[in-house]
């Protein structure tokens, strides 16, 4: 702040501070540059001023210890920006293991958000103070994107994939929530808040209101309403492979190739089965774009995923 | 006054300085053309390397003996057409109309050969935006096959239109006794740009119409 | 016109009168003015738009249009400004007036063709205003599909038509310089004796021609995607919103050095002119420019960090974009050390070089925060980019193509303007351009999205100042427009050599004749002999209130 005049966002997640510091760096950096050329610059227009007509100034054309100088030093300076920013980037987009994933959902102009407990929000995301939160987003139309500035956190949300971002709140309070990609007539209507409550107040929010289906128990409910339990069943005997602790494990394809059953091979598999087919499987699984949306999509993802962690639980000690 | 000296244009102090930059001038353009077709190409190879299946499927509907054919001919047309510069640098006026005449035709019969290919495409409903019916398991990939099938092929054929309309230039010239074997700049350059079309012909064929297929 | 009473010297501005003798000219000079003509009204097109943002950003409401409307006017002011004013502001206009002439050329090598450029690229400009008359397109002058591709109910097939038409301009451009450069040098000019204006001229043309088709190609696919309904883009479809993105940004980042190397090109010029003394480094600075042409085409991925490309591609992007920010630096180290034990004068267009290098300094720095991955996350597509690249394209490259304009300006009319208003103009402009863009950093850390019509009422007292400065920067973009108009007829006779330049364009009369050298100079000094020039022959012909 200067003069009571804000010239920094709070600073409210664990990442928020490093990615200030760096930025101190640079601001440090180049504070100096452009102070040292702005002075030289100023320095010699005025102490070589021209005083006659007839001044010849002496020839100097180079000096290549002084270009070395001055290459390898902003060489070393802009390395080392590199190597901070990187490691910086890295850190902010994995996120750590126990985040609690919070589904998103952006559409012109809004966003949709889901607590796996079930709580929906619009424009508004509520979480608690002091956990990691990893966001599962994708867009129902144009690209998009989740910015929240006291976080020092955004991302792309892209249509028919899904990226994702994860925070850390450490201070209770309200933050703007923006969307930072062209996106439309309204694009910049696209915005909320990020409410960060106290543990308790959080827990007390989520039972507030009417009693929702989490989203697991909602996601088994569709995977019976729309028949997937018919063929996907839990022993394999159906028509189509178990799901039962696929999710995160490697599938092997009809045609020799294999990928890793993520979020995007999930939902692929939903909208467009026939894209790539189990290896030993008839490509026989109806296609189920539009007759899901995107909302529903993600519920059923939380289902799948949940059977990962009842193989676990039921496995003996 | 020879008539190279006649042709110099004024802003060049020998008719060699005008030669070179005219070489110089239609290399640049082909590495303009080259990155022009690379965007394309770059677009096609991204698609086909996510969805191999569908690409595959896509490319056997493309009729392989039209497409060798017409590379074939275009071929045939290059050597022609260096044929042509040939007869212009050694001063033959008849050999070198002929020449011209004959890739002119070559390239019409590509032109020919691929617009009766377009035609059947839209026969069979495979024109991506006016008339497209594929089925369900590869639709969306497909589709797109065909729009870098239509739109690289497309653009190719825009170039030979070009290229014969060139050629026209090429032998209205000739006629009027404007080459000579110290002044045939245009043929050459020409020339050069007639093989470079040629020249992809040769990498869309296997790109488009090769597509998973064994002997 | 020249109405001195001494007997008529023939030149290249009136040895043809009539609308004929200008729009079938093939001569450079000739076809540099209605390139001045033609990038002065887009200017002030684009000059308009942005008035009207600055406007309505004066309050956090949206109360001056509305939001659609908002929307087209910034990516009609985008559009505008870069593919019709800045890209081809000084290679157009100084370097086709200039290039043949600082080489010993009698023209470019294909001056047809150099008339068929600016024909294409008013044609190009044509379809564009035919699309703000039609109402405008709100796609951002990105184009981003989907939104571009499929939702968007604007005009955006014609706008991407008339870009294309233009790209085509530029390329046409960049052949015929870089023709010309190998092949039309005067005896005696080796590479390394010339100026280091055609140096980047040079450089800028080894990106017109390989990025230009890029963004052709990837502006076509967006134009026949919405006229035909395909999905190359569209993911419902199976296609990659992201693979336009590549396609966009590999022209659009090396587009960003052609608007910038010329702008150095002609520094490179003043500095040692107005300081009277070879430029240090003349070799490092040629070289940096080649560097930076080349490094330009391999950092495009540093607009999308945040798009959803690997981790792993964006470290690449990332470390190279830094590695492209080093032969700048370069530069303004080797333009400061020119100024060291210098003989300075404070005419008008040393003012702007000194402003270019002040403010390409702090426009160039902000360029690593942005390539800092870990802060750009933060910050991309907020207005610290905005006021990032306003620092490098209004207040670097306007800057350089105004002190250019100003420095050739008796070269190109044989008028002087006035000298007072025009530093006084010099002075507005970087007053007025650092009130309007430097708050706008705060404002991106802080938070404030691009492209936002509405915004929270804590940005109001950054976004009044930015307005504040606009309408300053406006006044001082109007007055060059009156007094180099005024100086076209009351201007003091300018004789060949007001600056006491070296170069070969400063051996010719003012105006030059048509063929610009009566004989075909023969080079035998380095560039920028300034130490070899005798002050009293010097001396003559110097305009009495310099």
């Amino acid at each position: 702040m200067i003069l009571g005049f804000p010239l920094f966002p709070e600073q409210a997640s664990t990442m928020a501070g490093r990615v200030d510091a760096l930025f101190y760096f640079l601001l440090g950096v180049a504070a100096f540059f452009a102070s040292l050329i702005f002075f030289l610059v100023v320095f010699f227009a005025v102490k070589y001023r021209r005083r006659s007509e007839d001044e010849r100034p002496k020839p100097i054309t180079g000096h290549l210890g002084l270009e070395v100088f001055w290459t390898a030093v902003p060489l070393g300076l802009t390395l080392v920006m590199f190597v901070w920013g990187a490691l910086l980037f890295f850190d902010t987009y994995n996120p750590p293991l126990n985040a609690v994933e919070i589904n998103v959902v952006a559409k012109q102009w809004m966003w949709k958000v889901q607590h796996p407990e079930g709580q929906r929000e619009i424009n508004e995301l509520h979480v608690p103070v002091g956990r990691p939160v990893k966001l599962m987003m994708t867009s129902e139309d144009v690209i998009h994107d989740f910015f929240v500035p006291a976080f020092r956190v955004k991302k792309d949300v892209l249509p028919e994939r899904y990226s994702t971002l994860w925070f850390e709140a450490t201070k209770p309070g309200e933050y703007h929530l923006f969307c930072s990609q062209y996106c439309g007539t309204q694009h910049s209507g696209m915005v909320g808040r990020i409410v960060v409550m106290e543990p308790a107040e959080y827990v007390r929010w989520l039972g507030g209101g009417a009693t929702e289906v989490s989203m697991t128990e909602a996601g088994e409910k569709l995977f019976q309403r729309l028949g997937c339990s018919t063929c996907h069943r839990p022993d394999g005997t159906g028509q189509g492979p178990s799901l039962v602790g696929l999710f995160g494990k490697p599938v092997q394809l009809a045609g020799g190739k294999s990928v890793t059953a993520d979020e995007d091979y999930i939902r692929e598999s939903i909208v467009d089965p026939r894209a790539k087919i189990t290896a030993g499987y008839r490509p026989v699984m109806p296609i189920f774009k539009g007759l899901i949306s995107e909302d529903g999509i993600l519920q059923i993802m939380a289902y799948i995923k949940s059977l990962k962690r009842e193989e676990r639980t039921q496995a003996p000690k | 006054m020879s008539k190279a000296e006649a042709v110099r244009a004024h802003q060049f102090d020998d008719s060699g300085q005008q030669h070179e930059a005219s070489w110089i001038g239609m290399w640049v353009f082909l590495a303009t053309e080259i990155m022009f077709f690379g965007g394309m190409f770059m677009g096609y190879i991204l698609y086909r390397s996510l969805y191999p299946a569908a690409f595959a499927n896509a490319s056997n509907h493309l009729d392989v003996w039209l497409g060798g054919i017409n590379t074939a001919v275009l071929i045939c047309s290059s050597f022609t057409m260096a044929s042509a510069v040939h007869s212009a640098a050694a001063g033959k006026r008849r050999t070198l109309v002929s020449c011209l005449l004959l890739t002119m035709a070559l390239g019409l019969v590509f032109l020919g050969i691929k617009f009766s290919e377009y035609y059947v495409k839209f026969v069979e409903h495979l024109v991506p935006g006016i008339s497209f019916v594929y089925e369900q398991r590869f639709a969306g990939p497909a589709e797109i096959f065909f729009s870098f099938y239509f739109a690289m092929t497309g653009m190719h054929a825009l170039h030979m239109i070009i290229g014969i309309g060139l050629l026209t230039y090429l032998v209205v010239n000739s006629l009027r006794g404007r080459f000579s074997p110290s002044y045939h700049t245009p043929v050459e350059m020409i020339g050069l740009y007639w093989h470079f079309v040629d020249i992809v012909w040769i990498f869309l064929f296997p790109l488009l119409y090769l597509v998973g297929r064994h002997l | 016109m020249n109405g001195q009473p001494v007997a008529r010297r023939e030149h290249y501005l009136n040895v043809s009168y009539g609308v004929k003798s200008w729009l079938f000219t093939t001569d450079h000079k000739r076809i540099a003015w209605l390139y001045l003509v033609s990038v002065t009204f887009f200017f002030f097109i684009g000059g308009l738009f942005a008035t009207l943002i600055r406007l309505e950003l004066l309050t956090p409401q949206g109360d001056l249009v509305q939001a659609e409307t908002y929307n087209k006017l910034f990516t009609m002011h985008g559009v505008t400004m870069i593919f019709f004013f800045l890209i081809p502001s000084i290679p157009a206009v100084l370097g086709n007036f200039l290039i043949p002439m600082m080489i010993g050329a009698r023209d470019l090598a294909f001056p047809r063709l150099n008339l068929a450029s600016w024909y294409i690229y008013i044609l190009g400009g044509l379809f564009t205003l035919a699309a703000a008359a039609a109402g405008g397109v709100d796609t951002g002058w990105t184009f981003y599909t989907p939104y571009s591709s499929i939702y968007s109910n604007t005009n955006v097939a014609l706008t991407v038509v008339g870009v294309f038409i233009t790209g085509f301009s530029s390329i046409l451009t960049g052949l015929n310089f870089v023709v010309t450069i190998h092949k039309m040098r005067a005896p005696g000019m080796t590479w390394f004796r010339l100026p280091l204006f055609v140096w980047s001229h040079y450089a800028t043309s080894i990106i017109f021609i390989l990025g230009t088709p890029v963004l052709a190609i990837s502006l076509a696919l967006v134009a026949v995607e919405r006229l035909l309904n395909l999905g190359i883009f569209d993911p419902a479809r199976g296609g990659d919103p992201l693979l336009f993105q590549h396609l966009f940004w590999f022209y659009s980042h090396p587009a960003v050095y052609i608007m910038i190397l010329p702008g150095m090109g002609v520094i490179s010029e003043l500095i040692p002119c107005f300081s009277r003394k070879r430029v240090f480094g003349y070799e490092f600075v040629a070289f940096s420019s080649v560097a930076i042409a080349v490094i330009g085409f391999l950092v495009w991925g540093h607009h999308m960090f945040v798009s959803g490309q690997s981790v792993y591609a964006g470290m690449v992007f990332s470390l190279l974009s830094f590695l492209v920010a080093i032969p700048s630096a370069i530069k303004v180290f080797n333009w400061t050390a020119t100024l060291y034990k210098g003989s300075i004068s404070y005419d008008a267009p040393m003012l702007y070089a000194l402003g270019f290098i002040g403010l390409f300094t702090i426009g160039g720095l902000t360029g690593l925060f942005l390539a800092t991955l870990g802060i750009d996350i933060h910050v991309h597509d907020t207005y610290f980019v905005i006021a990032h690249f306003h620092y490098i394209m209004v207040g670097s490259a306007v800057m350089a193509y105004l002190g250019g304009i100003h420095f050739w300006w008796p070269k190109m009319t044989g008028r002087m303007y006035s000298e007072g208003w025009a530093r006084l103009a010099a002075l507005i402009i970087f007053i007025g351009f650092n009130l309007t863009f430097f708050p706008q950093f705060v404002l991106g850390y802080l938070g404030m999205p691009r492209r936002y019509h509405v915004y929270p009422p804590e940005f109001q007292v950054l976004n009044v100042m930015s307005s504040a400065g606009a309408s300053i920067l406006a006044v001082g973009y109007v007055l060059p427009l009156v007094y180099m108009i005024w100086s076209l007829r009351y201007g003091a006779v300018a004789g060949k050599n007001p600056w006491r330049a070296t170069g070969l364009e400063w051996e010719t009369p003012s105006p030059p004749p048509t063929d610009n050298f009566e004989v075909t100079p023969l080079v035998t000094e380095e560039a920028y002999a300034y130490d070899a020039i005798e002050p009293e022959a010097a001396y003559a012909g110097r305009p009495a209130h310099v």
